[in-house]
């Protein structure tokens, strides 16, 4: 049975692109045929960061609107053969996106593909609200601060209830939290919160730790997801989330110090 | 026999009416049943003189909680020693007090014959025939929290509820997830929450509010007006917290009682919080 997974967040700019890039290609270098959709219309971006920015021809929107089959808009990945990428259009506005029309294509993809990885925009709009409705499972990407955990608590909250799952009263989305741009000292300084802190307030399972590297700069930069660079902590990080993803127990790394700032304002052990 | 006056507060008396169905025209009256927690007065001795003065004692150390509270006087120990006790005497030396009786409990006929003539209400739970009891009182005896002089010399016998008017439990909502940053609960009963209540997150229920995870969002109890509703909570975080629209913000709130299990609740329009 393939998967929808979708990468999201509420608060922009904390990973989620990043993280679909790494995920899908972490799936695909494991076997499974694996899609990622840019669902980021006006705001292309997943191209540039798997690198396939120069061979798009077809997009998201001219599939939903039958302007070229889905065959013809997804692109296969220059490193991977068990991947694809099926981007966001830059010239289109949100609306040219409907449920109707996303439904009939994640069906589409369902039986061809194992994996389908939906890389959500940030906010809660309908790009955002499109983007989680057909999944079955979440990965919430958050960063270490009061802000995103108040955004990603929020998503949650919506993914429980506004999700096709919930609609339907199906089983729920199984949530997972991805704790990113995580810097084991800033923690300790007292300038972030602590991967407990976070937990405590979301209690969700906690899938990774991805830390604050300046690989995802470089990886993204040449086009090439972070996780195959397997010399970086943050391409490990994201190797172990795919491992325990696919069932298998790893020990969390990463992770220094464990009191942060909530543990220093309330106190705490 | 030593006379001593117990007070024992907040024993929840149960009350319930069944609503009634097959009206034929459009009501303009609806039955409900609600659960009020009422002063009761246990009775150990029969002089009335003795009693009225103890009692005035006792409304010393708190004037503002027994003024006009309502209360239910309780003959079971009296009529267990057979000592006999005129209600109409005790009725009026309770209301000369400030108090207002409510009903009597453990009475015998004749006894809950005089209350009734006194429009004060029999409340059942151990109903006493002429003085005959049942064997299956259970030892259990509640606490007294006014400070006593006289220290209690024995524990009272609370008798197990006899074939109690059957509570029409109002309907109990009860949440398994955690409540989320942007969602909202409301009950038109009791709220059970066994997960959490995140910070942005507001839960909104007409009776009381249960939260077994961390309370960080906010919670309103009695939002229809009922001021005896109550909020328990295991770990209060909360933003806000109110009981029949008498709120308190987390900036109002007492650090120290903070990440403690806690009950919430009302007493003379103020937010009592007190650890459980
Ligand atoms: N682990 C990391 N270490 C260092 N920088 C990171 C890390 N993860 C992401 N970044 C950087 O953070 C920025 C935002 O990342 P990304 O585009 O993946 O976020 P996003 O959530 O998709 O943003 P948007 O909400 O705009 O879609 C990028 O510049 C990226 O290089
Ligand atoms: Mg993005």
């Amino acid at each position: 049975m393939a998967r929808i997974i979708v990468v999201t967040s509420g608060k922009g700019g904390v990973g989620k692109t990043t993280t679909s890039a790494a995920i899908a290609m972490g799936l695909a270098k494991k076997g499974h045929k694996t899609a990622v959709i840019d669902f980021d219309v006006g705001l292309r971006n997943l191209d540039l960061i798997m690198g396939c920015e120069r061979r798009v021809v077809y997009d998201f929107v001219n599939v939903i609107n039958g302007e070229a089959s889905l065959n013809q808009a997804l692109i296969r990945d220059k490193n991977c053969n068990q991947l694809y990428i099926l981007p966001a259009s830059q010239t289109r506005d949100k609306d040219a996106l409907s449920q109707e029309g996303v439904g009939k294509i994640l069906d589409e993809l369902k039986r061809d593909f194992k994996y389908i990885v939906c890389d959500s925009p940030a906010g809660i709009e309908k790009g955002a609200h499109l983007a989680m409705y057909f999944a079955d499972d979440a990965f919430i990407v958050t960063n270490p601060e009061v802000s995103s955990v108040r955004d990603s608590d929020r998503m949650l909250g919506i993914l429980s209830s506004k999700s096709r799952r919930a609609e339907q009263n199906e089983e729920p989305i199984k949530e997972y939290l991805l704790l990113t741009r995580y810097s084991p000292e800033r923690v300790k300084l007292g300038e972030m919160l602590s991967v407990d802190d976070v937990q405590e307030i979301l209690s969700l399972h906690l899938l990774g730790v991805i830390p604050e590297s300046k690989s995802v700069l470089n990886a993204s930069n040449s086009g090439t997801p972070v996780i195959l660079d397997e010399k970086s902590d943050a391409g490990q990080a994201y190797s172990d989330v795919i491992a325990r993803y696919l069932g298998e127990d790893r020990p969390h790394r990463f992770i220094d110090d464990k009191k942060g700032l909530f543990g220093k304002l309330f106190g705490r052990k | 026999m030593l006379e001593s006056v117990q007070l024992l507060t907040n024993q929840i008396s149960r009350m319930s009416t069944d609503s009634q169905q097959n009206i034929h025209y459009s009501p303009v009256l609806e039955f409900k049943s609600s659960t009020f927690s009422v002063p009761v007065l246990v009775l150990a001795g029969n002089d009335v003189i003795t009693i009225e003065q103890q009692l005035q004692e006792k409304i010393h150390q708190a004037p503002e909680f027994f003024k006009n509270s309502p209360l239910v006087f309780d003959l079971q120990e009296l009529n267990k020693h057979d000592l006999d006790i005129d209600v109409t005497e005790l009725t009026r030396v309770i209301r000369k007090l400030g108090l207002l009786p409510i009903g009597i409990r453990g009475g015998v006929a004749q006894q809950n014959q005089q209350a009734l003539d006194l429009g004060i209400p029999v409340h059942s739970g151990h109903i006493a025939r002429d003085g005959v009891y049942a064997a299956n009182q259970s030892g259990t005896g509640a606490a007294s929290t006014a400070t006593s002089s006289a220290p209690p010399k024995q524990q009272i016998p609370e008798p197990e509820p006899m074939p109690e008017p059957q509570t029409v439990a109002a309907i109990t909502t009860m949440i398994t997830n955690p409540v989320r940053s942007g969602q909202r609960i409301y009950a038109s009963g009791d709220l059970v929450i066994l997960a959490q209540v995140s910070a942005g997150a507001e839960i909104l229920a007409e009776g009381n509010i249960h939260v077994y995870g961390s309370l960080r969002g906010r919670a309103l109890a009695g939002v229809q007006g009922n001021t005896e509703a109550r909020i328990f909570c295991s770990d209060l975080q909360a933003e806000l917290i109110s009981i029949a629209g008498n709120y308190k913000i987390s900036e109002d709130l007492n650090t120290a009682i903070f990440n403690r299990p806690v009950q919430i609740y009302l007493q003379n329009h103020t937010l009592i919080i007190k650890d459980i």
